[in-house]
């Protein structure tokens, strides 16, 4: 496999893994900066003045306070290397990595679930809606994408909750059993409605320009029928800025999740991170913060170094 | 797809929304019919009536008064958070691009990482450093990753704007730099930054109703977000809550992304 690797293409590759993990390390340092550059004493901030001084210590000792600022650094470096990512201050028998771990799968099936709505949604729609430009089609498509983003997740949750939920009764309330997959649905709708709109559009103008082609027109005058056409010569072209597009969204998926889960009432990544920030668990917040920032880099870098391998354009730039 | 947006863009009524939710932030809390925090256990959760037209809410509060000084809360937050972003975000991002090298690496790394995180967990995690969240850390958390955008404009016209023959002028008559800067560039930022800011305020009203729903919001403050979160804890039974707040956010937020839209095409002659 290497040896099939051009210099130029293992050079992109490289730099672009390099630069990933320099990210990495700013992101970790951020998270550690954030509670040492409160003005005045950050337990006494973080607490509260109704604190007693037991809790305080305990908070001080968790973080690691007591000691000199470098020291500091280095072990929760550390705890950031070993996988623990340290220790939850309401449970002091379970580190952060293993609560996170816990509920981590409920959040990437949620995201996965409202990646595939937005793709089943705005492939199909952007495609048509490109192909019959102006027309019709093109109309509900835009009609579609201006809604789905205008509408909030905080209330488009409560809003499919009463329409399909309470109204037609076909599908599970917040708080029914989360067995099944249809319980699935409305929640992923919830994130991928506004996901699905800005795909909708992105996938119609990459469509729109891949058919001005020349390409396109040779393959026509050859007689290729209208659907090979769209789906085998243009699509295949246009997904690829689209899926660039798609991975910039992640961070919005991300947050998503942490608001649907608690409109939804379902475990999750997002639910954990607002319980420990109602109860101060400061270590857990700082591991959730940055679990979810190096998922959203590790995603970007692999949709970048995918991106690299197959179009030989990008390693230039 | 052009057309209706061509069409939506064409009649501001985007505009319109954007000046009734600022006359309404203005003059809500005077106009508003009952005291948004008086406690009416006998009418709890009333749909609509004559007495109380958007009907009532958690402990019988009246949703409209509720509304209306929630309008002015989502107003300061917005136009001050927008305010400080824009004037940090110029600041950093002029500098950055007129000074290049190692200034605009240091801005622009900063910017990459603050970027690094969904908006939203970072001022989660800004807020959960301090014990009782109040107005100022909720407008300080949507400032810290507020700013990026508008250094990221400012910072991408200096580097063309600085290459302009004018600029290049100035600076072979001798003009100081911080003249050039004040003078020639940032005047000509301000197009885009009006524009970029339109739609900011959207954001920003919307991070702040996000916020405010997940409970993060300033205390006491009645707030559209934390009336949607009521809402929605008893949306089975008394839908009306969640439906009028949400639709208040969905309709702010809304108005000032067509307007943003509106502007540019105003202001851009190049997209005319």
């Amino acid at each position: 496999m290497v040896r099939m690797m051009s210099p130029g293409l293992l050079r992109y590759l490289v730099g672009r893994l390099l630069r990933a993990l320099l990210t990495v390390v700013g992101l970790v340092t951020i998270v550690f900066l954030l509670v040492r550059l409160i003005p005045g004493d950050p337990v006494e901030a973080i607490l509260g003045d109704q604190a007693g001084p037991e809790e305080k210590a305990e908070l001080r000792r968790a973080l690691d306070l007591d000691r000199p600022v470098a020291q500091q650094y280095l072990s929760f470096l550390g705890d950031m290397a070993d996988g623990s990512m340290g220790t939850s201050f309401r449970r002091p028998d379970r580190s952060v990595w293993s609560m996170m771990r816990d509920v981590l799968p409920h959040t990437i099936v949620l995201a996965i679930a409202a990646l595939l709505v937005a793709w089943l949604v705005a492939i199909p729609l952007g495609t048509i809606a490109a192909a019959k430009a102006g027309r019709g089609w093109d109309k509900i498509a835009s009609t579609v994408a201006v809604a789905g983003l205008a509408i909030p997740n905080i209330w488009l949750g409560p809003l499919l909750i009463l329409a399909f939920g309470v109204k037609l009764r076909w599908l599970p309330l917040p708080g029914d059993d989360l067995a099944g997959p249809e319980a699935l649905i409305l929640p992923a709708l919830t994130i991928g409605t506004a996901f699905a709109a800005v795909l909708t559009r992105q996938t119609r103008a990459a469509m729109i320009e891949v058919l001005a082609q020349q390409y396109i027109t040779a393959a026509r005058a050859r007689g290729v029928p209208s659907v090979p056409l769209l789906l085998r010569h243009a699509l295949r072209n246009a997904l690829l800025p689209v899926m660039t597009i798609g991975a910039a969204q992640l961070g919005a998926l991300l947050s998503g999740t942490i608001v649907t889960e608690k409109i939804f009432e379902r475990p999750g990544l997002g639910t954990l991170f607002l319980d420990a920030f109602f109860a101060r668990d400061i270590p857990v917040v700082q591991g959730c913060v940055l679990i979810i920032a190096v998922i959203y880099v590790v995603v970007n870098l692999i949709v970048d170094l995918a991106y690299g391998v197959v179009d030989p354009r990008v390693r230039l730039s | 797809m052009k057309r209706v947006r061509a069409r939506l863009r064409r009649t501001p009524i985007g505009l319109g929304i954007v000046l009734c939710f600022f006359v309404l932030g203005l003059v809500g809390p005077w106009i508003a019919p009952y005291d948004p925090l008086m406690i009416d256990l006998l009418h709890e959760y009333e749909p609509p009536s004559w007495t109380h037209l958007l009907g009532t809410g958690d402990n019988g509060i009246d949703i409209l008064s509720a509304l209306l000084h929630g309008a002015r809360l989502a107003a300061i937050v917005g136009v001050v958070v927008v305010g400080v972003s824009v004037v940090f975000g110029t600041l950093l991002g002029t500098w950055a691009g007129y000074a290049g090298r190692l200034t605009d690496h240091v801005i622009t790394g900063i910017a990459d990482l603050v970027q690094a995180f969904p908006a939203i967990v970072l001022n989660i995690a800004i807020l959960a450093l301090v014990a009782r969240p109040g107005l100022m850390h909720l407008i300080v958390a949507l400032a810290v990753n507020g700013w990026v955008l508008y250094a990221r404009l400012a910072r991408a016209e200096t580097l063309t704007l600085r290459e302009r023959e004018f600029v290049e002028a100035a600076r072979a008559l001798g003009v100081p730099t911080r003249q050039i800067l004040r003078r020639h560039v940032v005047p000509n930022l301000l197009g885009p930054l009006v524009i970029q800011a339109t739609t900011g305020l959207g954001v920003v009203i919307l991070a702040e109703s996000t916020l405010s729903f997940l409970g993060l919001g300033p205390g006491k403050a009645v707030s559209w977000g934390a009336l949607l979160d009521q809402g929605t804890s008893v949306l089975l039974r008394f839908p009306h809550v969640a439906l009028f707040s949400g639709g208040a956010i969905a309709v702010t937020v809304l108005g000032f992304n067509l307007t943003g839209d509106w502007l540019r095409d105003r202001l851009d002659p190049l997209l005319r």
